[in-house]
C-alpha cells in the first residue's frame, strides 16, 4: 500500500531558495503536507501549550481540594502549597503531563494513540542520559553480504581471466636441460630483470646482493622513516614522488632487461631480432 | 494413494535439519536451516565461519569502494590458495629426480602437458597464477603505500607485508627450476650466480642452494623441497601474522 504523498511547494521552494539541500527539503516539504492535511481533518498536532497543562492542574486541585489553599488555587498558592518546596505530588504531576501530552489521556504527543511510535518519547530525556559514546562513530556495514559479495566477484573474475588465459596461452617448456650448452639468451623470470639488469651496470655484489639488501631494508623501514601523520596526497608529495621514482626506475630496468636485450646481453631493438623474453 | 515427489523446501529443510549437518554449519551460516536475513544471523556469518572469520562482524563502508583496496590483498591470497590446489594436483604427477640419463622431472612435465587428464591447464594455471599472484602482491603494496596505510598503528604489519613479497619472489624463484629445462638451468644460474657475490659467506650461501658447487640433481631436490614445503610454511605463518594484525590494527586504512 503506496500512499502518494504530496509535498508542501511552497515550503519546498522557501527551503531550496534558503540553501538546504534538494533530499532535506523534499523531506521537509512533505512532513508539511501531510502536518497540513491532519490540521485539515481536525487533528490537533503536537505538544499541548503550557497554559493547557498549568490550567489541568489547577482543575485537578480543584477537584481534589488538597490542603493550604484550597479552591482558590491560583498559580502563585500552587508554588508554595503545602510545605513541600513547590513541588508537586505525584498525583498532580501525572495529571499535568497527562494534560500536557495530549487529549484523552493518551501518552503520546502528536502521534495518534493508535501508533505503535514512541521514539518520540526520547526527546523528553536528556541527551545524556541516552548516549554514552566513548569513540567517534563511524560508518559501518554488515561484512556479510556487502564485503564478501565483492570480494566474490572479484575472486570470479580474477578465477576465470586466469582459465581463459591458462586455456589459450601454453606455459613455456623448453628442451631438456643441458648444463654444456649455453643459450644464446639467458635471462632470469622477469620480475628479476631489474637485478640482472643492474649486474650490467656494476660489480655483481653491488647489483646482486647490496643494492637489492638496501632497497629492501628502506622498504621495510619506510612506516619508521616517514613520521608524517598524514595520509592525504597533498601532505605527502616528497614520499609519494620518492616510491613513484624507486617504483618507476624498477619498472624502465625490468623492461629493458625483459625487451631490449638480446643475444650476449647486448642491447637490441625488439624489431630487429624479435623479444627474446619468455615468461 | 500416489505419492508427491518431495518438493525442493522439503529435501532442503531434510538435509539441514539433523544432527550432522548442524554440528558442520555453526550457528549463523548461511547454509544452515533458519538463516534470516538478520542483523544477528548477519554478524553470526561473519563470526562463525572460519574463512569469513578473516574479516571482522563489520567494515568500514569506504572499504567495500572498489577503487580503494581493488581487493588486491584478497586476490594475492586467492591465487596463493589457487596456487596451492593446481600444486598439490602436479606434486601428483611429478619427481624432482634429474640424474644423468634418467631425467624424470622433465619427462613428468612433458607428461603432464601430453597425457594427463587437465594437466597442461592446471600447469598453466599454475604458472600464470604465479606470475598474476607477484603482479598482485606488487600492486597491492603501491597501494598500500600511496594510501599511506602503513602509518601508526599499522607500521609493522608493512614490514610483514615486505617480507610477504620476499617470499612471494622466493616461491616463483624456486619454482622456476622444477620443469628442468634449458630456460630452468640458466635463469637459476643467473640467480644462483648473484647470491653467490654475498660478502663473507657467499660461497657457502650458494652451495646450501646449489647442493654441491654447480647446479644438478641435488639443486633440483633442494629447490623442490623449499617450493612445496618449505617457504609456503614460513608464508603461511606470515600471512596469519599479516591478517590478525590487519584486524587488531583497526582493520583497513582510513579514507584519505
Amino acid at each position: 500500500m503506496s500512499e502518494e504523498v504530496q509535498i508542501d511547494q511552497e515550503v519546498y521552494d522557501r527551503l531550496i531558495a534558503g540553501g538546504t539541500s534538494e533530499r532535506i527539503a523534499r523531506a521537509k516539504a512533505k512532513a508539511a503536507a501531510v502536518r497540513k492535511a491532519k490540521i485539515a481533518e481536525g487533528q490537533n498536532l503536537g505538544p499541548r501549550p503550557a497554559e493547557q497543562a498549568s490550567k489541568a492542574l489547577e482543575d485537578f486541585r480543584a477537584n481534589q481540594g488538597g490542603g493550604g489553599g484550597g479552591a482558590v488555587a491560583t498559580k502563585t498558592a500552587a508554588d508554595e502549597s503545602a510545605g513541600n518546596g513547590g513541588r508537586l505530588t505525584p498525583e498532580e504531576r501525572s495529571a499535568r503531563v497527562a494534560a500536557s501530552l495530549g487529549g484523552n489521556g493518551s501518552t503520546s504527543i502528536g502521534v495518534p494513540t493508535s501508533s505503535s511510535h514512541t521514539h518520540r518519547l526520547l526527546a523528553l530525556v536528556p541527551p545524556a542520559g541516552i548516549q554514552q559514546v566513548q569513540s567517534k562513530q563511524m560508518d559501518k556495514v554488515y561484512t556479510w553480504p556487502h564485503l564478501l559479495l565483492v570480494e566474490f566477484v572479484a575472486l570470479l573474475a580474477v578465477g576465470s581471466l586466469l582459465l581463459v588465459a591458462s586455456f589459450f596461452l601454453d606455459a613455456p617448456l623448453g628442451s631438456l636441460a643441458n648444463p654444456n650448452e649455453v643459450p644464446a639468451i639467458n635471462k632470469a623470470p622477469w620480475y628479476f630483470m631489474g637485478l640482472q639488469e643492474l649486474l650490467r651496470y656494476f660489480h655483481p655484489m653491488v647489483a646482486g646482493v647490496t643494492l637489492p639488501g638496501v632497497a629492501v631494508v628502506i622498504l621495510m623501514a619506510v612506516p619508521y622513516l616517514d613520521k608524517n601523520p598524514s595520509a592525504r596526497p597533498e601532505n605527502r608529495k616528497v614520499a609519494n614522488m620518492a616510491f613513484t621514482f624507486f617504483l618507476a626506475f624498477w619498472g624502465v630496468l625490468v623492461i629493458i632487461g625483459s625487451f631490449l636485450r638480446g643475444a650476449g646481453y647486448e642491447w637490441v631493438w625488439p624489431w630487429t631480432q624479435g623479444l627474446g623474453f619468455t615468461l | 494413494m500416489a505419492r508427491k515427489p518431495p518438493s525442493f523446501s522439503d529435501v532442503k529443510t531434510n538435509v539441514q535439519d539433523n544432527v550432522i549437518w548442524k554440528s558442520i554449519f555453526r550457528p549463523g551460516s548461511i547454509y544452515r536451516k533458519g538463516y534470516r536475513d538478520t542483523s544477528r544471523d548477519r554478524a553470526l556469518a561473519a563470526m562463525n565461519n572460519v574463512l569469513y572469520h578473516l574479516h571482522p562482524v563489520k567494515v568500514k563502508r569506504h572499504g567495500l569502494k572498489l577503487t580503494y583496496t581493488y581487493c588486491l590483498g584478497g586476490l594475492s591470497f586467492f591465487l596463493f590458495i589457487l596456487l596451492t590446489i593446481t600444486g598439490i594436483f602436479l606434486m601428483f604427477f611429478y619427481t624432482p629426480a634429474a640424474g644423468a640419463g634418467t631425467e624424470l622431472a622433465y619427462a613428468n612435465m612433458r607428461d603432464i602437458s601430453a597425457s594427463v587428464t587437465f594437466g597442461n591447464l592446471v600447469r598453466n594455471l599454475h604458472r600464470w597464477g604465479a606470475h598474476a599472484m607477484v603482479f598482485t602482491v606488487f600492486l597491492h603494496m603501491a597501494r598500500v603505500f600511496y594510501h599511506g596505510a602503513y602509518k601508526p598503528p599499522r607500521e609493522f604489519n608493512w614490514v610483514v607485508g615486505v617480507i610477504l613479497l620476499l617470499l612471494t619472489l622466493l616461491l616463483s624463484f624456486t619454482g622456476y627450476l622444477l620443469p628442468w629445462d634449458q630456460l630452468a638451468l640458466w635463469a637459476v644460474t643467473v640467480g644462483t650466480n648473484m647470491m653467490g657475490y654475498t660478502p663473507v659467506f657467499g660461497d657457502q650461501v650458494q652451495f646450501v642452494l646449489l647442493g654441491g658447487v654447480t647446479i644438478g640433481p641435488n639443486t633440483l631436490l633442494r629447490w623442490y623441497v623449499l617450493h612445496v614445503l618449505f617457504i609456503p610454511f614460513i608464508t603461511v605463518i606470515f600471512l596469519a601474522v599479516h591478517f590478525w594484525r590487519i584486524r587488531k590494527d583497526g582493520g583497513i586504512s582510513g579514507p584519505l
